[in-house]
Parts: C-alpha cells; sequence; structure tokens
C-alpha cells in the first residue's frame, strides 16, 4: 500500500491539564554501565551513548564501575555548593520578583550538572559556561557578592554594566563569558583546546550547551573540530527536557539521544544521570583524564529537568503540566546526594537543616554587600564614560567625540 | 628594493610574523599543505610547521568561531576564509562574539585575531567569488576594517593587524593580487612590477591601522576609494583630465577622517568610489561624513559611484563593475556643477 509523506510536528508527551509522561526516558540501572579505559576506542563505547551511567541506587548507594568513592569532605563540599548554588538562585529569583534585578536564570534541580564538574576538574582546566551554570562560579570559589554585583549592574560589575544579568566571566577563575546567542561558545572551547594542544600545556576546555542547542550549527563545528584535531575539550549538552517551550523533541531527540550523536563524529559519547552527583563527577573526571592524556574529545548528554522556569520572563504553566517536576523519574541532585551520605553515615538531617540556614544567613550578607555598593535605584553608579570604553582597546577619535557630545548634552540640558 | 606582487607581498608578512612570534598561528581551508588556493600562504607550513599553519574543514563558522578560543587562550591567530563570498557562515561568531568580546568583559578577556579574505569582482567569478561586503563589517562596533589597494601597504598593513591587539577583517582585493588594474579589461595585464608600491621591502615594517594615503594630490576634486578602485578613480580622473585628489583610506574603519575633510576642505567637491552595491553601502558613510565635515566648503552635491543595487553578475560583470566611464562621468558631472 503506497504511502504519503505528512509532516511530522513532534509532539510534547504531556501538555498543561495532563498527567505527565517521562516514559520516554530510557534508564539504566545504577551501577549497570561499564566504564571503559580512558583509551577506548570510540567504535569499542558507542553504547555509552545510549546508556546511562549511573552511581547512586534507589536505596542512595554508590554503585558500579563508576563509583568515583569520593571521601567525606569531597561530598561535603559538592553537597555545599549545590546548596549554595540552590540558595543563591532562590534569593536572586525573589530579589527579581521585588524589582530590584531586571531578570534572572535559576538552575533549580540542574545543580550537579555544574558543581560536579566543576569539582572534577583542575583550577587551569578553562570553562565555558552557558547562562544556567551558575555553579560552575560557585563550586571554583567565587564570591557571590560578585555575582550578584553583576545582576545589579552596580559600581562593582565585572562587566561594567555591559550585560545582563547572569552573564558572568572570570578570567581569573578560568571562566569564559556567558554569551546570550547560543552555541558560540562550543567552537571557542575547541579552539581553546586546540591552542592548549598547540602550546604543549595539558589544561583541558570545557563548554556547557543545553539540548535545544544542539540545533545550532555551532554544535556541529565544534563536533568537527574537536574530532578532526582531537582537541582535549569536553563538550557537555544539558537535557532539561525543555528549551524554553519546546519538549527535547524539537532538537531531535526523539529517536536517539543526543549523546548518540558524538559517536558519528567519531567523539566518545556517554550518557549520564545528569541529577547523580557521583556520576556527573565520575564521567566528567573520565572524560577530563582522556583530554589530558591525549586521547582526545569527550560529549557528555547530561540527563536532568529544568524545574523552575526558563527565566524569570517566562510561565511554564503555560505549556507543561504543573506537577511534572514531581514526576521526574531521576529525583532531586541535591536530596539524592544528602541520602547518600545519610546512608553512609557521614550527614544527617540535623546537619543539613542547620548548613541550609547557614548559607541563607551567608547568602542575606551577601545581597546586603552588594547592594552597598549599589543597586538599579542608589548608587554608587557605574561611571557613565564606561559606556564609550573596552570597544577597542584603545578609543577612537569617533568614540572620543561621541563621549564627548554625551557629556555635552548634559551640560547643554542642564536646568531647563 | 625587491619586487613583489600582492600575494607575495601577503605571504612575507605573515612569513615575518610567524618567525617574529610563536603565538600566530594560520588556520583556513587549503591554506597549510597546498599553500592557499591565491598562493598566499605558499611554503609556509613547511617552514613552520603543521601546528602553526594549520589547514582547516570546510567550515568558515568554525574556522572564526575557533580562533576566537585560540586567542583567549593567548595565541595570535590569523584565519584566512577562501572567499569573502563565503565569510557569511562566520557572521555571527564575528559579529556578536569576536567583536565584542573586550567590550563584554570589560577588557578581562579579548581576541587579537585577523580575518584574511580575498574580495572584491573583475575576475569571473560570478555572484559566490565576487563580493565587497565590508560595509557589513564596518557596522559592527569593535571590529577594524582594512583593505589595501598595492602590495607596500598590503605588507605594512598586515603586520599591523596582527599586531593589533583588537579583531582585524583585512580584505585582500584579488584582483589587484598580480597587477594594479585600472578598470580597462581589454588591456593586457600590467604586473606590480610596473608600479612604485610594487617596490617591498624584505623585512618587517608596518603601515599604520587609522591612515588614509593622498596617493594623488590634486586641486579640483576628491575621489574616496580603496582597494581596486584607487587604480580605476586614478585612470578616470587622467582620461577626463581632472586635477583630482585620490585619497586611498586604506583602514575603513576606523575612518581617517581628518583626511578627507582636510582634502574636501581644499577642493570643495567629493566623487566616493566602491565596488560595492550601493544602498546602504559603505560609500554612504563617507557621504554622509563629507557632509557633516565639510559642507560649508563643498560647491556641488557629492557623488557616489558603485556597484548596482544586483548580485554580482556573471555575464554582464563590465557592466556591473563601476569602471573607468563611470567614475568619469561622475568626476564630470561633480567638476560641472555650479
Amino acid at each position: 500500500m503506497s504511502r504519503k509523506p505528512t509532516l511530522h510536528v513532534p509532539h510534547t508527551p504531556a501538555r498543561p491539564g495532563e498527567d505527565p509522561d517521562f516514559s520516554y526516558v530510557q534508564i539504566s540501572e545504577a551501577g549497570a554501565v561499564e566504564r571503559p579505559e580512558i583509551n577506548t576506542r570510540v567504535r569499542d563505547m558507542v553504547h555509552l551513548s545510549e546508556d546511562m551511567v549511573r552511581v547512586l541506587d534507589e536505596q542512595h548507594k554508590g554503585n558500579g564501575p563508576w563509583n568515583p568513592h569520593l571521601d567525606e569532605h569531597d561530598l561535603q563540599v559538592g553537597l555545599r555548593h549545590m546548596l549554595l548554588t540552590r540558595l543563591f538562585d532562590e534569593r536572586m529569583v525573589r530579589m527579581q520578583r521585588q524589582g530590584r534585578i531586571s531578570f534572572y536564570m535559576q538552575s533549580l534541580g540542574e545543580e550537579a550538572i555544574s558543581v560536579a564538574a566543576a569539582q572534577a576538574l583542575a583550577p587551569s582546566d578553562m570553562l565555558f559556561p552557558h547562562y544556567r551554570t551558575q555553579g560552575l562560579q560557585i563550586a571554583r570559589g567565587r564570591n557571590p557578592v560578585d555575582l550578584m554585583c553583576q545582576c545589579l549592574s552596580n559600581s562593582r560589575d565585572m562587566c561594567k554594566g555591559r550585560q545582563m544579568p547572569i552573564m558572568y566571566h572570570w578570567a581569573r577563575g578560568n571562566i569564559f563569558s556567558v554569551s546570550g546567542n547560543l552555541t558560540v561558545q562550543y567552537p571557542h572551547a575547541v579552539g581553546w583546546a586546540m591552542a592548549a594542544a598547540i602550546k604543549g600545556e595539558d589544561d583541558v576546555a570545557a563548554a556547557w550547551i543545553g539540548e535545544g542547542s544542539t540545533a545550532e550549527a555551532d554544535f556541529h563545528h565544534a563536533m568537527t573540530f574537536a574530532a578532526v584535531y582531537q582537541a582535549p575539550v569536553i563538550l557537555n549538552v544539558i537535557n532539561n527536557q525543555w528549551a524554553i517551550s519546546t519538549f527535547q523533541g524539537f532538537a531531535g531527540g526523539e529517536r536517539r539521544t543526543f549523546a548518540a550523536r558524538g559517536p558519528g563524529y567519531g567523539i566518545a559519547s556517554i550518557r549520564v544521570d545528569g541529577n547523580d552527583f557521583l556520576a556527573v563527577y565520575a564521567v566528567t573526571r573520565w572524560a577530563a583524564e582522556r583530554a589530558r592524556r591525549g586521547h582526545g574529545p569527550t560529549l557528555i548528554e547530561h540527563v536532568t529537568y529544568r524545574v523552575g522556569a526558563h527565566s524569570t520572563s517566562d510561565d511554564p504553566s503555560r505549556y507543561r503540566p504543573r506537577d511534572e517536576a514531581k514526576a521526574w523519574p531521576l529525583g532531586d541532585p541535591v536530596e539524592r546526594l544528602k541520602q547518600h551520605m545519610i546512608v553512609e553515615g557521614m550527614w544527617s538531617d540535623e546537619r543539613h537543616d542547620k548548613l541550609i540556614d547557614e548559607l541563607r544567613d551567608y547568602v542575606t550578607e551577601c545581597w546586603e554587600e552588594a547592594c552597598s555598593y549599589g543597586t538599579m535605584t542608589e548608587g554608587p553608579f557605574l561611571d557613565r564614560n564606561e559606556l564609550f570604553e573596552d570597544v577597542y582597546k584603545d578609543m577612537p577619535k569617533h568614540l572620543i567625540e561621541q563621549r564627548e557630545r554625551l557629556r555635552a548634552l548634559d551640560a547643554d540640558w542642564d536646568g531647563e | 628594493m625587491p619586487q613583489m606582487n600582492m600575494i607575495q607581498a601577503l605571504n612575507s608578512a605573515q612569513d615575518i610574523m610567524l618567525g617574529r612570534d610563536p603565538h600566530v598561528v594560520i588556520i583556513g581551508e587549503d591554506i597549510g599543505y597546498f599553500g592557499g588556493v591565491f598562493r598566499t600562504t605558499d611554503g609556509l607550513q613547511r617552514k613552520y610547521g603543521e601546528h602553526r599553519v594549520i589547514d582547516a574543514p570546510i567550515a568558515e563558522g568554525g574556522i572564526i568561531g575557533a580562533v576566537i578560543g585560540m586567542a583567549v587562550n593567548g595565541l595570535r591567530p590569523i584565519a584566512e576564509i577562501q572567499f569573502a563570498d563565503y565569510i557569511y557562515p562566520g557572521f555571527d561568531q564575528i559579529a556578536s562574539q569576536l567583536a565584542r568580546i573586550r567590550y563584554r568583559t570589560a577588557g578581562d578577556f579579548f581576541t587579537p585575531v585577523t580575518i584574511r579574505t580575498p574580495c572584491g569582482g573583475g575576475i569571473r567569478g560570478g555572484q559566490t567569488h565576487s563580493q565587497s561586503p565590508e560595509g557589513l563589517f564596518t557596522h559592527v562596533s569593535g571590529l577594524k576594517v582594512i583593505m589595501p589597494s598595492n602590495p607596500y601597504d598590503a605588507k605594512g598593513l598586515l603586520i599591523s593587524a596582527i599586531e593589533d591587539d583588537d579583531p582585524v577583517i583585512f580584505f585582500e582585493p584579488k584582483r589587484i593580487y598580480n597587477g594594479p588594474f585600472d578598470g580597462d579589461p581589454d588591456k593586457p595585464a600590467v604586473p606590480w612590477s610596473t608600479h612604485e608600491k610594487g617596490e617591498v621591502p624584505e623585512e618587517y615594517y608596518t603601515v599604520p591601522i587609522g591612515r588614509a594615503e593622498v596617493v594623488e594630490e590634486g586641486e579640483d576634486l576628491t575621489v574616496l576609494c580603496y582597494g581596486t578602485m584607487v587604480h580605476v578613480a586614478q585612470a578616470a580622473a587622467r582620461r577626463v583630465e581632472a586635477d583630482a585628489e585620490i585619497v586611498d583610506l586604506r583602514t575603513l574603519a576606523p575612518l581617517d577622517v581628518d583626511t578627507i575633510r582636510k582634502s574636501v576642505e581644499k577642493t570643495g567637491r567629493c566623487v566616493v568610489v566602491h565596488e560595492a552595491t550601493r544602498f546602504s553601502g559603505y560609500g554612504a558613510e563617507l557621504t554622509a561624513t563629507v557632509q557633516e565635515e565639510c559642507f560649508y566648503h563643498l560647491e556641488a552635491p557629492i557623488e557616489r559611484v558603485c556597484g548596482w543595487d544586483t548580485p554580482y553578475p556573471h555575464a554582464f560583470e563590465w557592466d556591473y563593475f563601476p569602471g573607468q566611464k563611470r567614475v568619469a562621468a561622475a568626476i564630470e558631472k561633480v567638476l560641472e556643477a555650479e
């Protein structure tokens, strides 16, 4: 029987008013996926792009060859940084709601991905973040005051008022600048890694994008260049199921995983439970060692769920079931690490609550300090001349003239 | 003094900079083993190795994205885009990344990248090998844009571009790679050895970015031009025996307004010439600048001679190309105006 082709438009499994449906998410047993040697040929580890590396099981025990066996100190540091990221986000969302900052993007439910990665990488490794990886900054020890000052565009804003909130950078901490145009940092990371290899240094680069952004040409550019030059780079895809209102099927995730794209380029690829701190740590560590020892790049797909809105300008109740987060099969990364540490006898509910109180007070102190450097309505403000600085290393004549024109405008109209 | 054509001059500039600065690398399509489709990197991979002179996949967006990352990691890369017509896949990386990284990070990161790309028509290249897209780049804050008109300037400006800590788009008018072209396709080709700017020192020297050059002094009108059109304008002025002051802009951004002002204040008349299409073209900026800076010295409306507002054709190349006749007609019109 003959059929005509019909246009296939991917349908989100559940829309508002319907029951959440995550039956499409393929999940492996904790501990079930093998851990290849770091020099394994891409063709011999293709199944890792379809399976899901998981360490923590339902009983909160660590399992299998990917268990990184982190000591008590490392686990506490990881938990602390995830919680601090979450409480920082909570505060900033509230401040946006109160009109104290113009915009914000929280990483609720995705904290393990950036915190575990930053912990698994060396401080000299270069990070190319996207807009929901503030955990990289927190885990690398950045003072939250600096991040808040950026969101406030105040006198201590690292960007000098040139970027929307959350578009941080940190040269000293080896974290590149967040871009509003998506996926652009992917080829930057590959180029950075190529330069490291050209110079004979053993630092690696890592970049993060969302699954929706894999549709951009820069994904293909980066994968091609990473594969061709065997660049020491880790390319992370955070599959949080949602690109604003379109589900992951709209970026091409309906039939194959995002990690499955890697082997086609000749790149080692691993799909990992992004809400499992231990699994993210272990996979990142593996990829970093592979890159550092000259065995080339790795693509990592982190399977997670965007619990909050895309941004403070977004209302997800208009396009997905309200209680969808509760149905997410991979749980919450903070809760899972906490329970694991309790099961291992190194943590307790009391200590956890105490840590939350301590960190919440710390975030409040940070906010107060940040506001002392200026808010959107009260000074100290940035010097307006900064508008014209840093377009070029040395200010060309036409910009000097335009700066003078802006100054003269005030003088001319003063006292009107 | 040694004679060089523009290809040899560009090759010499890159050779010198690869030798002087271990952070300089070149990446582009066919530029390594083969030495480039126009031979501008001939022999450089053999001399400096495949880690310094790197063949790239056919992905202009990837090349430019990668050199940004290299620059952030301390290198000083040169990216060759094989034809300016192919630069568009990299436009997002140029306009929203390369040009703005210094600004958006308040100077904490910067990208000393030079993008070299052959441009312009006159080679029977049709619409995919003849474009002059400089106006798209001069419109982007944070970029410097250069187009030399001769071997001497090409070498000195390319060295300046490579040493510059800001991103530079370096357009190479390919019609004059091998010799100056006066706009008459029926005349036999003339080599650079016949031109004083074909004398190029072997050693390091620079031509400063941001300075135009008065290549011919004159009293009656000013012709603002760059690239191939410098030679066409000179021939057109001779053809109508006009005492024209020919200003070779050399750097399109930032623009040398002082040299333009000085010239037009003296002559009182101005013709603006470029190969690129007219509407919203770079000539509109030049015309507006002359109007703003020299209005009370002008004795005639400013004329623009540009490519027609069509895609660059294959069969009607010499009808499209703003050759001697059109430039000469504009010169006469401006001189005749009361």
